[in-house]
């Protein structure tokens, strides 16, 4: 019934339109499979000159002042188009079934390590590289194959106003501490909401993911997970963090309805004092900070607080990338893109104007993040070793989990709030569906 | 199905085959000029059929391919793994629970057939502003599904539009999450895709209705029937066929339910439905091959039970409409 039925009733075929749309769908990002990567470093100048094409998900607005920048540097340059998708992820994986996706763009995270090759020009070597930057995740055999725009740390964002309302002046130190303080807050202020899902938003959900590595403090967690068969129990990361989320969500300190809220109204209610917490990375520091001074509010009342867990009294969080640029590997100006791509991550400032943390080992901490950094330890995850480098990624397909898409936890948070599956259940079906996954993965 | 008969009728048409075209209109001699008649229905027929193979044809064929792949979307090699992605589809057990989701849609559209053949007979007796009430109810099927989606995710949430109808009247006990309880949220959706879908159910019943003889209601008003014995004893025996077409419509229509939950909840709080999980598997889960597999699958399954209306549903008899 939920399907065009406006043809007459002698062909009756609403389901397979819809079954053929989606099959052209899905075939649409097929084709190109056999097209080799000859172009590499082809004839392109050697001095910067002419025009590239940088592919991005951010407002393009945002780059020019950094284009005009680079222009004035190598006055030979034309031109460097800043093309949005708006739906990025899904769209440059489309455009990535042809030669044509531009010379500078965001690595996807669907692009698994072996596959870095066939798409992105090698930008050096791993051990070389890593003497400047961090979080070179995007390796594959000893190459690097692109540098983060920006970093970020992991922690909750939260409404300063309203935690010292509720007379919490400290971070909270454990997971029991921190639920502790969300009920003070319901109890206090029962017209806030101490703890926001944003449910809706699946890409938000997978937030959770980046917290993986602080409560253990180690580095090496995303190896010791896919080397074990059972991540949620005795203690692990992934037990830790997602038994956090469904406390929360059981003792019902979340909003009344997770289904209806978009992060574009919960951003500006945790500056109006409408919602005290929510799971984000410190981008959102920057960025919805400034979304809350055009709403007339002051970006000042938000501020960035660490995952309760502390270790000898100190409070740790894990940094990584925002996003990853790499050079396509057909692109015909590679010597102009390679000079964009340095110049931003060098030269421009555009982590620290962003509130983000510098690429670079060397870089600025930006003003928005001082507070925080001044506060916690900061440390970034070990990359898998070689020849292991998607492992985890495999597995994490194959078991159905998913652990970097929000699908998952948002059935933790559905879970807790009706009950149909206890804590323990939810743990024991995951770290079955992983033990599954790593037997089909070869982990 | 309509070449068939024409072909079968005892008058020959021209029109049908060039060949006899040729023969009639154009005197001997002139082959060039022949040559060119044969071949300029050919011409003008081959653009659309190419195109129709280019854009559907070929994709399909596609499908059935990575179908028996183990490809992410990305990846320069396809892996042939055989009938893998079919077992998969079938056994995972999450493939499985959205059909349970389903249901809800299809005891959905009996509602709405109900409804619709409600408003259809009444609105074939004689009634004021009669074009007024088809259009108001028909008005909704017009409406893009991702339209609908935004406006009911608006008039849903809580403060929205028809809590605060409630409020006005005074109902506020009766206020829920629509979407937010995993109790009533297939309910809700599936409510609004009745909204949706009523008119098309309205106007299939009420043109079966108004193609009976008028004769015949006037031999019954003489016969001393009543207006409930009209409906019982005329109507939905002459409507049957369309009624039970509307039944396999319904069981396919519910099989491949999309966009609106896909719009409203993305297929969140167990509102997954068969085509959500299918995109979910391909651009999300990076499995293309599998999720090509379960699309195969949906499509054997409308074809199936369209195969399955057309034996119950005989052509001649459905075009009573």
């Amino acid at each position: 019934m939920s399907s065009s039925r406006l043809r007459s009733h002698r062909r009756a075929i609403p389901g397979a339109t819809v079954a053929v749309v989606v099959s052209v769908l899905l075939a649409a990002c097929g084709g190109g499979d056999d097209s080799t990567s000859g172009a590499a470093g082809s004839a392109g100048p050697d001095e910067p000159s002419g025009s590239i094409t940088h592919l991005t998900h951010v407002d393009p607005a945002t780059f020019e002042p950094y284009v005009a920048a680079f222009k004035e540097k190598y006055p030979e340059v034309t031109d460097v188009k800043i093309e949005r998708l708006t739906n990025y992820a899904t769209e440059v994986k489309t455009r990535m079934s042809t030669d044509d996706y531009g010379d500078v763009l965001g690595i996807p995270a669907s692009v698994t390590p072996d596959q870095l090759p066939d798409f992105f020009a090698p930008l050096g070597e791993r051990d070389e590289l890593t003497q400047t930057y961090q979080w070179l995740n995007k390796s594959y055999e000893g190459k690097v194959y692109g540098i983060p725009d920006l970093g970020n740390a992991q922690g909750f964002l939260y409404n300063k106003v309203v935690w010292e309302q509720a007379g919490i002046t400290d971070y909270p130190t454990t997971p029991d501490e921190f639920l502790d303080d969300l009920q003070a807050i319901k109890d206090s202020q029962p017209d806030v909401v101490p703890f926001v899902t944003n449910y809706k938003d699946g890409w938000l959900m997978a937030q959770w993911e980046n917290y993986r590595g602080i409560p253990s403090h180690d580095p090496d967690v995303v190896y010791d997970t896919a080397n074990s068969d059972a991540p949620w129990s005795g203690g692990g990361d992934y037990e830790v963090i997602d038994g956090l989320l469904y406390d929360i969500v059981a003792r019902e300190l979340i909003e009344p309805d997770p289904t209806t809220a978009t992060y574009d109204e919960t951003k500006i209610k945790i500056g109006s004092g409408e919602i005290a917490t929510m799971a984000v990375g410190s981008w959102a520091v920057h960025r919805a900070g400034r979304d809350i001074e055009k709403a007339g509010l002051n970006p000042d009342d938000i501020g960035y607080m660490p995952f309760p867990v502390q270790h000898d009294g100190t409070f740790y969080a894990v940094t990584g990338p925002d996003i990853t640029l790499g050079i396509n590997v057909h692109s015909e100006n590679e010597v102009t893109a390679r000079a964009w791509l340095d110049f931003l991550v060098d030269e421009s400032g555009y982590s620290q104007d962003q509130g983000g943390l510098s690429p670079r080992i060397d870089g600025p901490v930006p003003d928005v993040l001082a507070d925080f950094t001044s506060q916690v330890e900061l440390f970034a995850l070990n990359p898998l070793p070689p020849g292991e480098e998607s492992l985890f990624s495999d597995i994490s397909t194959a078991s159905g989990i998913v652990t970097n898409d929000g699908k998952y936890r948002q059935q933790i948070v559905d879970d807790a709030r009706s009950g149909n599956r206890d804590k323990q259940e939810i743990f024991d079906d995951l770290n079955a569906a992983w033990a599954d996954g790593r037997a089909q993965a070869g982990g | 199905m309509s070449a068939p008969t024409q072909a079968d009728s005892p008058t020959p048409t021209t029109t049908d085959r060039p060949g006899a075209a040729r023969n009639l209109r154009v005197p001997r001699g002139t082959r060039p000029r022949s040559w060119r008649a044969t071949l300029t229905p050919y011409v003008f027929v081959g653009v659309p059929v190419g195109l129709l193979l280019l854009f559907t044809y070929w994709p399909v064929l596609n499908m059935f391919h990575y179908s028996v792949t183990d490809w992410d979307g990305l990846d320069r090699t396809k892996n042939v793994v055989g009938l893998d992605n079919y077992v998969a589809a079938f056994t995972e057990p999450d493939n499985l629970r959205v059909f349970y989701v389903s249901l809800y849609y299809f005891v959905a559209s009996l509602v709405q057939m109900a409804l619709a053949l409600y408003f259809a007979t009444l609105l074939s007796f004689r009634v004021r502003l009669k074009n007024l009430w088809k259009g108001v109810l028909f008005f909704p099927y017009l409406i893009n599904g991702v339209a609908i989606g935004m406006i009911f995710l608006n008039f849903l949430k809580p403060d929205g539009g028809l809590d605060a109808f409630l409020t006005v009247l005074g109902l506020e006990e009766a206020i829920r999450q629509w979407t937010g309880d995993p109790a009533l949220i297939n309910i809700t959706l599936a409510s609004v895709s009745v909204w949706r879908y009523m008119g098309l159910s309205f106007v299939m019943f009420l043109g079966a209705i108004q193609s009976i003889p008028s004769g015949i209601y006037e031999a019954a008003e003489l016969d001393g029937a009543n207006r409930w014995h009209e409906f019982w004893f005329i109507i939905l025996p002459s409507i049957r066929p369309i009624v039970g077409l509307q039944v396999i419509l319904a069981i396919s229509g519910s099989l491949a339910v999309f966009e609106v939950p896909y719009v409203m909840t993305g297929g969140g709080n167990g509102s997954e439905t068969f085509v959500i999980r299918t995109i979910w598997t391909a651009f999300e889960r990076n499995m293309v091959g599998l999720a090509s597999a379960m699309a195969v699958v949906l499509l054997l399954a409308v074809l199936l039970v369209t195969w399955i209306q057309r034996r119950l549903v005989p052509e001649r008899q459905v075009d009573i409409a």
